[in-house]
Order: structure tokens, then C-alpha cells, then sequence
């Protein structure tokens, strides 16, 4: 068996960008997830890796779009204001075709909001944030294991496609602490022949840029991109089924509020509620043909968040609105519990959504 | 088990001291001792001995913690009722200080204090299966920046040695050489060890002393993780 280790959610992305090759992180202090740069302030030194604290979440994001240009393999992490902060950045990469990693241990909002455990960023995540027509991939790890696999996961994906790869946690996996363990830990490596290495006069130069003084090459940039995920949205969806075979009504929850479900799925059906649970591990691409499929089956939806509700809205696309979707949501730094997921569970049987 | 009048919990973060300080004061209280506890983290908002504030009351231990624990209000303050433990020495005081050397900074002002009574035990709390200090070398570093960020010396060690729910006497057994390297490397004598309550019966009568913990049951265990008798929500 491999070796067993004790981490925080946050130590785990940490331990697992270094395994994965990230010799470059550049961050800015905030809670809930200022273990990850505690991590890698500890650990970067000690490998010749780079750990700074930059003076800003600006800052930090084009060290990032700086180090990435230059083929590295580069993170930063923050918590939703510092993704705000951040968002410049990330449609000036996405508008470079480069790949970078960055990590949001999300936390209540709108504005400062609060420290506690949020999934409100959902829409800022998965539907952009920054300006123009761009995708991140998005991972939603739901354990600290998977704080570590959809890490490692996250760099090749990154590399493959020349985008942006987040991991959106939040403050309870974010602070959290189970044994894990890197036994399955692929790195792949990727040919960069467009980083910015120096030419050693034998090639003409590389540029890496998001401005295009001509609008059809932009749009060309665009088109290209846009064909590019495409194949990611065929490709690379990810997502558990649990106890989804004979399933009548189908509960969809991602990261922490796949956990408390599971439970209200297992008590629900110990009262003979046959329901079962999906449970989005790619949040972009998301896996609509999973949901369009179980459309076909169970009568209805709930869709459990730790925000308003906004994964629902994708929930309902990939249904087609073929059936009815309720919400069971709270937010503000609060999580459901399981019987108020089990209670949403008793109505939507009863037909009520 | 003899004991100081102060006890203070100091090591890595994550390494289990908030737990060991509320178990070690529900300890003494059983013995019917006076006992007040402070939480001194300044550094993590999350984790708190705040969050056991129901039964230290019950078992009538007095809590001293930031006014704005376990709130939206990430200050890193400390009460004005936290000089109680070092002036009031008809109490037996347990202070549960911040992770790392960050943490204990905030020790540093009543460190003179601490000195000048000079009946404190110092624990440095360390688990092997954390993964910054994996090492005797790597823990003995954390140390040693403690101790230079809180200018008190380290008294003994305690040996949290776990896996989470995984732990299983083997788990804490294969931790014994660990500790005795730390030991050896540092100069410092092993205090306790530590157990959740239900591993620590069946660990050898010839490791001793145990002190056998209570956790708190906020854990987002699934369906097939969680043991039959823990209730759906902690």
C-alpha cells in the first residue's frame, strides 16, 4: 500500500502542484486557503523552486501569465475577492493560449462576504469572470484526496490544451483533514515549442500575446479556440453516479455539497425513496450528457448548492428542461444538512418542486 | 500524571494541538482541578477550540477565546482576559497556541511571565503522518522556529501520531521510533501519547502514558466511512 499522509485539503493541492512539476508559485495571502502558500513557502526553497508573495492578486496573476509564457509550470491560489482580483489575468491568458493552474477555496460572497465555505463563485468560474469569449477548465474535488488528483490532473490538462486549469474548493475542503496518499500520480509532459526560452539565434522568435490589431485575425483566435473546446467538452467531462441504476429522482452536487447529499441520498433511501446522486467532478466541461440521459429516467431534480443556485441553470440546459429541478441551497458561509437535503428529497417525491 | 499550573500546546499547525488542550483540560477537571483554557491562535480562523466551548462548560472549565472566533471577523486579537492565566495562580491554566512559529508569536508576550513563575510544561505536539514533519529532522526544525518565535523553551513532546479515522493501533505503534529520534535529536523527554478513545484500549499496556481523546464529530464522513454510531450530521 502506498504511504499514508494526514492533510489539509489545501496542503494537499500544494504537496501535489510539486509533484506534479510546479516549480513556480506566486500568491497573496487570504483565508481560507493561505495554507497553500504557507506549503509552498516551506517546501519551494527547498526543491529550487520559486515561492513569492507578490503585492497583490494583480501582481501575482501576471507573474503567472509571465512564468507560463515562458513554458513553466506555474500556479497561484486565492479565495473569491482575490479571484475577482485576478480575473484581468485570466482572460489575458486565455487570450494567449498558454496553460496555468490556479486554485479558489471559495468563500461567501458578494464583495468581502466572509471567511466561511461558499460555492457561489460557480458562475465566475465556469461562465468566465474575466472579459471575452473564453473557458477555464474547472475541478471540483469533493475530498482531499481529490484535492491532490484533480491537482495533478489539472497541470496536464492545462499543458494539453493551452488553457487555464482551476480547481474550484471550498473553505471546508479547503481546511478539512484526511489521510491520503500520491499513489496514482500521472505526470504527463507536454512539447512547448512556443514558450519563450530564448532563441539562441536558430528560430525565429516566439510571441506570446492576447492584443490583435486586425479583427479577423481575432476572430480566427476565437473560432480556433472555440473549436479546441469543443473537443474538450466531448473529451474530457468527469462525474460520479451513486446509487443512480434504479434511481427515480436524481440529486446533482459537486464538492462539499456531494458529501452531506450522499448521506441524505443514503437516508432517503432507507425510507424506501429510490434517488440517486450525480455528482459533477468537471464543472466545465459539464457532463451534460450524463444528466440528458438521466432526464430520460428519474421524474426530477434537485440541485444542492452552497450558493442562490446556480449550478442549477446548467442542471436545467443539460436536461433540457425536461424535467423539474428544485433547488436546495444555503450560502453565506452556511451548509446544508442532510436532512434539509433529505427533506427537499421527501417533497420532490411527493411532486413537489 | 503530574501536572504544571500552566500547560501550554505549541507544534505544527494541524498537528492535533486543539485537541489534545481541550482533551488535557477535561482531564484535569475530571480530577477536579480549577481549570481555564485559552485559545492564543491568532492564526487560523477555521479551527478552534471555540468549537468545543459546550463541553468545556459542562465539565466547568472556564474558556477564554478571541471575542470574533468562529465569526466572519478574521482578526488576529487577543482578549484582555487571556493575562488571567499567567496572574491568577489559583487556576491551572492551558493555553492552546497557533500553529508554527506564526502562531506562536502571540506567546511571546507573556513569555516573561510564563519565566518568572517557572512552573510551565511546554509540549511540542507532533504527528508523524503529517507531511512537512514526516522527519524528526523536519519536526525539530518547526521547533526550534517556535521557540525562537515565542522566546520560551520546549519542556517535553507529545506524540499525536495519527491517520484521522484511519488510525489504527498499528498506525501509532509505527511511530515509535519517530518519536524517540525527535526525542534524542531535541533533548526533550516524550510526555503522552495520544489516542482517539476508541483506538486507545488496544494499544499495549507498556505504552503509557496515553491520553485517550475525544473528537469533536464535525466530519463530513460519507455513508461508507461513517461508523454505525455517529449520528448523520455532527
Amino acid at each position: 500500500m502506498a504511504e499514508r499522509v494526514l492533510m489539509k485539503g489545501n496542503e494537499a493541492i500544494a504537496e501535489a502542484a510539486i509533484r506534479a512539476g510546479c516549480r513556480h508559485y506566486f500568491g497573496y495571502p487570504i483565508t481560507p486557503q493561505t495554507e497553500i502558500a504557507a506549503y509552498m513557502a516551506k517546501k519551494m526553497p527547498k526543491i529550487g523552486g520559486v515561492f513569492l508573495q507578490a503585492e497583490s492578486e494583480i501582481a501575482s496573476i501576471n507573474m503567472v501569465y509571465g512564468a507560463a509564457a515562458a513554458g513553466m509550470r506555474v500556479m497561484t491560489s486565492s479565495s473569491s475577492p482575490g479571484i475577482s482580483l485576478k480575473a484581468e489575468g485570466l482572460s489575458y491568458i486565455a487570450g494567449s493560449d498558454i496553460p496555468a493552474f490556479v486554485v479558489n477555496v471559495q468563500r461567501g460572497g458578494p464583495g468581502l462576504g466572509g471567511i466561511q465555505p461558499s460555492q457561489s463563485d460557480y458562475f465566475q468560474a465556469t461562465k468566465g469572470g474575466g472579459h471575452g469569449d473564453y473557458k477555464m477548465i474547472v475541478l471540483a474535488p469533493a475530498s482531499v484526496q481529490e484535492m491532490a488528483s484533480l491537482t495533478i490532473k489539472g497541470f496536464n490538462l492545462a499543458d494539453k490544451y493551452r488553457m487555464t486549469a482551476m480547481i474550484l474548493a471550498d473553505g471546508t475542503i479547503g481546511q478539512m483533514m484526511e489521510p491520503i496518499s500520491f499513489e496514482d500520480a500521472e505526470i504527463e509532459t507536454y512539447e512547448k515549442p512556443w514558450a519563450l526560452t530564448g532563441t539562441n539565434c536558430e528560430r525565429k522568435h516566439n510571441v506570446v500575446n492576447s492584443l490583435y490589431l486586425q479583427p479577423d485575425e481575432l476572430e480566427k483566435k476565437n473560432f480556433e479556440r472555440y473549436e479546441r473546446y469543443k473537443v474538450i467538452e466531448q473529451t474530457e467531462p468527469m462525474w460520479e453516479e451513486y446509487q443512480m441504476e434504479d434511481a427515480e429522482l436524481c440529486v446533482v452536487a459537486f464538492g462539499i455539497a456531494s458529501r452531506v447529499a450522499k448521506n441524505a441520498v443514503a437516508a432517503a433511501r432507507a425510507e424506501g425513496i429510490k434517488v440517486g446522486l450525480i455528482r459533477p467532478i468537471t464543472l466545465w466541461p459539464f457532463p451534460t450528457k450524463a444528466l440528458n440521459a438521466a432526464a430520460d429516467k428519474v421524474k426530477g431534480f434537485i440541485s444542492v448548492e452552497l450558493s442562490m443556485g446556480q449550478m442549477i441553470e446548467d442542471v436545467r440546459l443539460a436536461t433540457q428542461c425536461k424535467r423539474p429541478v428544485a433547488l436546495c441551497n444555503r450560502c453565506g458561509g452556511m451548509i446544508p444538512s442532510p436532512d434539509e437535503v433529505l427533506e427537499s428529497i421527501r417533497k420532490a417525491q411527493k411532486g413537489e418542486f | 500524571m503530574e501536572h504544571k499550573r500552566l500547560t501550554l500546546f505549541a507544534g505544527h499547525y494541524g498537528s492535533g494541538k486543539t485537541n489534545i488542550a481541550v482533551n488535557y483540560a477535561l482531564h484535569l477537571a475530571a480530577e477536579g482541578k480549577k481549570v481555564c483554557i485559552a485559545d492564543l491562535d491568532i492564526v487560523n480562523p477555521y479551527f478552534r477550540t471555540a468549537d468545543s466551548a459546550e463541553d468545556l462548560e459542562n465539565a466547568g472549565v472556564t474558556l477564554i477565546s478571541p471575542q470574533f472566533a468562529n465569526s466572519n471577523v478574521d482578526l488576529p486579537a487577543l482578549p484582555a482576559e487571556s493575562y488571567r492565566l499567567v496572574q491568577d495562580k489559583s487556576i491551572y491554566g492551558i493555553m492552546d497556541i497557533g500553529g508554527d512559529d506564526r502562531g506562536a508569536y502571540a506567546l511571546g508576550r507573556f513569555a516573561p511571565m510564563i519565566l518568572e513563575e517557572g512552573n510551565y510544561r511546554m509540549a511540542f505536539v507532533a504527528n508523524c503522518y503529517r507531511p512537512l514533519t514526516r522527519t524528526p529532522e523536519d519536526a525539530l526544525e518547526i521547533l526550534k522556529e517556535i521557540e525562537t518565535a515565542c522566546g520560551l523553551k520546549f519542556t517535553c513532546l507529545v506524540n499525536n501520531s495519527n491517520l484521522g479515522p484511519e488510525t489504527t493501533p498499528e498506525t501509532i505503534l509505527d511511530s515509535l521510533d519517530y518519536i524517540e529520534k525527535l526525542s534524542l535529536l531535541s533533548g526533550l523527554p516524550l510526555w503522552l501519547h495520544t489516542a482517539e478513545a476508541s483506538v486507545a484500549p488496544a494499544l499495549p499496556e507498556t505504552l503509557k502514558p496515553v491520553l485517550p481523546l475525544r473528537l469533536q464529530e464535525k466530519y463530513f464522513a460519507l455513508p461508507s466511512q461513517k461508523p454505525q454510531n455517529r449520528p448523520l450530521w455532527g
